[in-house]
């Protein structure tokens, strides 16, 4: 072993804080100029962030969805964009899998995407489907060995920057647009035409931008199983959960701040309470209100992870939205105590307790599938689904 | 039963296909059954026959196929007679 490896701390903790660092260094930057977090991402392809949750059988090191969530919520705290682009890029890999283990295209992309660290995008999104990716417009052509998409997509996510693309659309030409399949595309084998800008309040580098897609691909590229079932069973939580780690680290980044603006305060003060020092209190008990949720919906997905039954019930869906509901929410009442807390300071740019860049990102939470439908689809549940009413579960 | 699961199915559905068309083991889901009109066709069903869903037949498998939900009822109506 040479000096320099006995010297790097080579855990998962270590790795992804030496990410945040440079996150950290130039998350200003990538928010004023709304560009891409190439520094970060080009760090945690250094760091072979990338493939971590691909088992290790295939190149991976079978990383847990708490310690994905985990390496979320460091980078969270460094710069939101970068982390929700990990965060992403984590959710497709969850597709490939918990899906794609059965297909060997699937498993050599796989052990190619941990070999080469490739940043996977997702176009879910399509215009004319009113925001509901369960449905799709355009259809997959299977032509022999060969499939064909073109697909109108207002938002892939760091698409002109990913290695490849992962496209739903529905089966056949005559299918329901509910029937639909998701297929991964490399980057040789599609083209992108930008056709909308993402210029936003927040999240400003995530480069969300809308393109349309045309692809060509072999079709054993196509996921063996309808994404109904890959949507249920590993999109929707592995999102709600990842992303809400994200917004973790952004709020517990602000309670920090506000920490140390009341730390600075109390010194100067000489022995007597400084103002905000309640106000600070109040907002740790938040923290710790959210950090549980994410913890115990987090829990929930490992257990339900054994039994796919579980994972498609209704009773595991409303736990998962709830968890989205809740961080989404509790996030803006944290950072706006934070931002109470250090007062103009906080407010102003560029300040040790700047929070103005926290919370234009936190306001994206509520939005990244609408609270509003998310609580449409828990009420219908709930009108078969009796409450989960014990303790312990 | 059948035939009182396909009366609901076809009124509740809301299925772009009709259901006469649909052969007993096809899959709802593909056919284009919502989320939303899979729980409307709950309730009819709980309705219908008197029954009420248990949480654990809550997913989307009890609800796969018209032979599935044939499944599903029978099996909660035997579970009732037992009671």
């Amino acid at each position: 072993m040479s000096l320099a490896a006995v010297a790097t701390d080579m855990s998962l903790g270590a790795r992804a804080h030496r990410v945040a660092r440079v996150a950290a260094d130039f998350a200003d930057s990538v928010d004023r100029e709304g560009r891409f977090p190439k520094e970060a991402v080009d760090a945690m392809k250094a760091e072979r962030l990338l493939g971590i949750q691909i088992p290790a059988a295939f190149g991976g090191e079978s990383a847990t969805t708490q310690e994905l969530a985990e390496v979320c919520s460091i980078l969270g705290q460094a710069c939101a964009a970068s982390a929700m682009v990990f965060a992403m890029h984590q959710i497709k890999v969850s597709s490939l899998v918990e899906h794609g283990a059965e297909s060997e295209w699937h498993r050599d992309f796989m052990r190619e995407l941990c070999a080469r660290q490739f940043l996977v995008a997702s176009a879910t999104t399509e215009a004319g489907i009113g925001g509901n990716l369960r449905n799709s417009i355009c259809a997959i052509e299977i032509d022999g060995d060969t499939c064909r998409l073109e697909k109108d997509a207002t938002v892939i996510s760091y698409g002109a920057h990913a290695d490849a693309i992962m496209v739903t659309s529905r089966a056949r030409a005559d299918a329901a647009p509910g029937d639909q399949v998701m297929t991964v595309f490399r980057k040789s084998q599609y083209t992108l035409e930008k056709t909308v800008d993402w210029d936003t309040l927040g999240m400003r580098g995530t480069c969300s931008d809308g393109f349309i897609f045309k692809g060509e691909a072999p079709a054993a590229q196509v996921f063996p199983k309808p994404f109904a079932e890959i949507a249920a069973q590993s999109m929707l939580a592995s999102s709600h959960l990842l992303w809400s780690a994200v917004w973790y680290g952004i709020a517990a980044d602000a309670v920090l701040r506000a920490q140390a603006f009341v730390r600075a305060a109390a010194r100067k003060a000489g022995g007597s309470q400084p103002p905000g020092a309640l106000r600070l209190a109040e907002t740790s008990n938040l923290l710790q209100l959210l950090k549980a949720n994410i913890l115990s919906g987090l829990r929930a997905y490992e257990d339900a992870k054994a039994d796919p039954d579980q994972l498609s019930s209704m009773a595991f869906s409303i736990a998962m939205n709830n968890v989205k509901l809740a961080s989404s929410e509790t996030i803006l009442t944290i950072i706006n105590q934070a931002m109470i807390i250090c007062g103009i300071m906080g407010y102003k740019n560029g300040t040790p307790y700047s929070l103005g860049r926290h919370l234009r990102d936190a306001h994206s939470a509520q939005l990244m599938i609408s609270n509003d439908r998310i609580l449409g689809n828990t009420s219908t549940m709930l009108l078969v689904q009796k409450p989960d009413t014990s303790l312990l579960g | 039963m059948n035939e009182t699961i396909r009366e609901l199915l076809a009124k509740l559905g809301n299925l772009p296909v009709a259901v006469t068309e649909l052969e007993d083991g096809a899959d709802l889901y593909a056919a284009g059954l919502s989320s939303f009109a899979s729980v409307q066709l709950m309730l009819g069903l709980e309705e219908a026959f008197d029954i009420e869903f248990p949480d654990n037949l809550l997913n989307r498998k009890s609800f796969a196929s018209i032979s599935a939900i044939e499944q599903t009822v029978s099996h909660i109506l035997k579970a009732k007679e037992a009671a």
